[in-house]
């Protein structure tokens, strides 16, 4: 347990704190990852997962100081700006653009220019069912295919660093495995990425460590292999193990 | 017989004018829920920027275009940037109450600057030109307003449905926060959709000023017909907007035909009976 220590993370988070109004959602997180990490960030309900990602994103605004990408503060950008820096969010409940295309809704991912491994040839690769329903209406997608859409439209930005929230929620086991499935092949350019999961396993499975949170807090962090599931059954619900 | 195909066949026309007040209304309400009370003194600024360019450069009305277009573009990003975009929010109140600040300062602004007195565009020979169709007489100026009408129309789907500024137009519309994820900064894509709406006004400002005289009080009645245009074609339909228009148009010519007294009633009546029997207008925006 207890952070380990990093000489240049591609993401550093100081002391974040986040708020909704006059709820504080997160209490002084702090984060250090290194390119090329798959983080799993795990925690119940209400812990605080989604809002670290949209703190992470900007969608919520924070001190500039509390989120740091590649030795910039980024933390008071708003997220198109975030989004130019190189981070991409697969948003939770996938938040397609109904008015869009398949193909429209990749293509808009592309908006902020960015080169590198990834384009609409690679993605119809990865997803070659997309390819079929390119000129679909996005909303008439199934669940999984919306999912992909999803993944995929993050891809088209070619960040160095991508946040899943919660990618296999409200789908089938045997779409969940396959999008996990499929994860390997996206991290495996070098990509970083930080996995929000309520499925522990899935996202134990493809992370090399794991943060846990709970009420807003880091009550677990640890290298996956180091960690026992008492471990993170005290630090998930907030019992003495 | 002819007299009423004739009052129906310039209706029609008459709504290619109606379409144009109305198309920048749709826009803006498409892309950023914002209903404009300002549009229609918007629109009368749109045809003094005319008469100042024609008097100051003594050149033709069609031909300030190429000044007044980019110049209303202009006012309207700085518009959206500086004012409008502050006003956005989950609340409608406050951009209702705003552009209705801004309509009386336009109207004032305009009553300073070019006193109460009727003004008119000259286009010359053009106003008063017709060609003969097959017993009807049909004025060529408008004529050219409804094919205005029709390519600027034409123009705004191109532009929603094949262009990348569309693509975000609709995606802002859609889901503001996951479209700012994508790189979208909001603020700037309002502000380039009201640039292209007070474009657009530019022109309707211009075809109003050479067809008829107007005043600094007049932009209230345009934002009626324009309403009711984007209301009886169906509220983010582009193309509905046009039919909406050509029925108030020709609702109104028919109405005149009765009465002369009954054109306005004649149109309002029209689009009341709309409302009535198809809340959401005759041909709203198709959900994909």
């Amino acid at each position: 347990m207890g952070s380990i220590p990093m000489s240049d993370p591609l993401l550093k988070l100081s002391g974040l704190d986040a708020h909704y109004g006059d709820f504080q959602a997160l209490f002084g997180l702090d984060m250090e990852i290194a390119t090329g990490e798959v983080i799993a960030i795990i925690g119940a309900n209400g812990a605080g997962k989604t809002t670290l990602m949209r703190s992470i994103s900007g969608l919520l605004s924070n001190e500039a100081t509390q989120v740091t990408f590649k030795g910039q503060t980024i933390g008071a950008l708003r997220a198109d700006q975030v989004a130019y820096a190189g981070i991409a969010l697969v948003p939770e409940g996938r938040q397609l653009f109904p008015s869009l295309s398949v193909e429209e809704n990749l293509r808009l991912g592309s908006t902020v220019g960015r080169t590198g491994p990834w384009s609409l040839d690679t993605v119809y690769d990865l997803f070659p069912i997309l390819k079929e329903r390119r000129n679909q209406p996005s909303t008439s997608l199934s669940g999984g295919q919306q999912q992909m859409v999803a993944i995929g439209r993050a891809l088209m930005s070619n960040p160095e660093l991508i946040l899943f929230d919660e990618i296999s929620l409200g789908l089938a086991p045997v779409t969940i495995k396959s999008i996990y499935d499929a994860l390997p092949n996206i991290i495996s350019g070098g990509m970083t990425a930080l996995i929000v999961e309520q499925d522990i396993t899935k996202a134990l499975a493809v992370s090399s460590r794991v943060y846990c949170l709970q009420e807003g807090r880091v009550s677990l962090t640890g290298r996956v292999e180091d960690i026992t599931r008492d471990q993170i059954t005290a630090a998930y619900f907030g019992v003495d193990a | 017989m002819i007299e009423w195909i004739n009052a129906v066949v310039q209706g029609i026309l008459l709504g290619g004018l109606y379409a144009l007040f109305a198309a920048g209304l749709s826009l803006i309400f498409g892309v950023m829920r914002l209903v404009n009370i300002a549009h229609g003194d918007l629109i009368i600024l749109a045809a003094y920027l005319g008469l100042s360019t024609t008097m100051l450069l003594g050149v033709h009305p069609f031909v300030a275009l190429l000044i007044v277009m980019p110049a209303m573009a202009g006012i309207g990003y700085i518009l959206q940037r500086g004012l409008l975009n502050k006003t956005l929010g989950s609340d409608i109140l406050p951009p209702l109450l705003v552009t209705f600040g801004l309509s009386v300062i336009v109207q004032n602004a305009l009553l300073e600057g070019y006193t109460a007195d009727p003004q008119k565009l000259n286009a010359g020979a053009i106003e008063t030109a017709s060609i003969a169709v097959g017993g009807l007489s049909l004025g060529v100026l408008p004529l050219l307003t409804f094919g205005m009408a029709i390519v600027v129309i034409a123009g705004l789907q191109w532009i929603f449905y094949s262009t990348a500024l569309g693509r975000g137009f609709r995606a802002v519309s859609d889901n503001q926060d996951i479209a700012q994820l994508m790189g979208l900064n909001k603020a700037h894509i309002y502000g380039l959709a009201m640039a292209l709406a007070l474009a657009v006004t530019a022109i309707a400002g211009i075809l109003l000023g050479v067809r008829t005289s107007f005043d600094p009080a007049i932009g209230g009645g345009r934002l009626i017909f324009g309403f009711e245009a984007v209301i009886i074609g169906g509220l983010g339909n582009i193309w509905g907007t046009l039919a909406g228009g050509v029925i108030l148009g020709v609702a109104q010519t028919i109405g005149a035909k009765i009465d002369p007294g009954w054109q306005v009633l004649a149109g309002h009546i029209a689009f009341l009976v709309v409302l009535a029997v198809r809340p959401n207008g005759l041909f709203p925006r198709v959900e994909h």
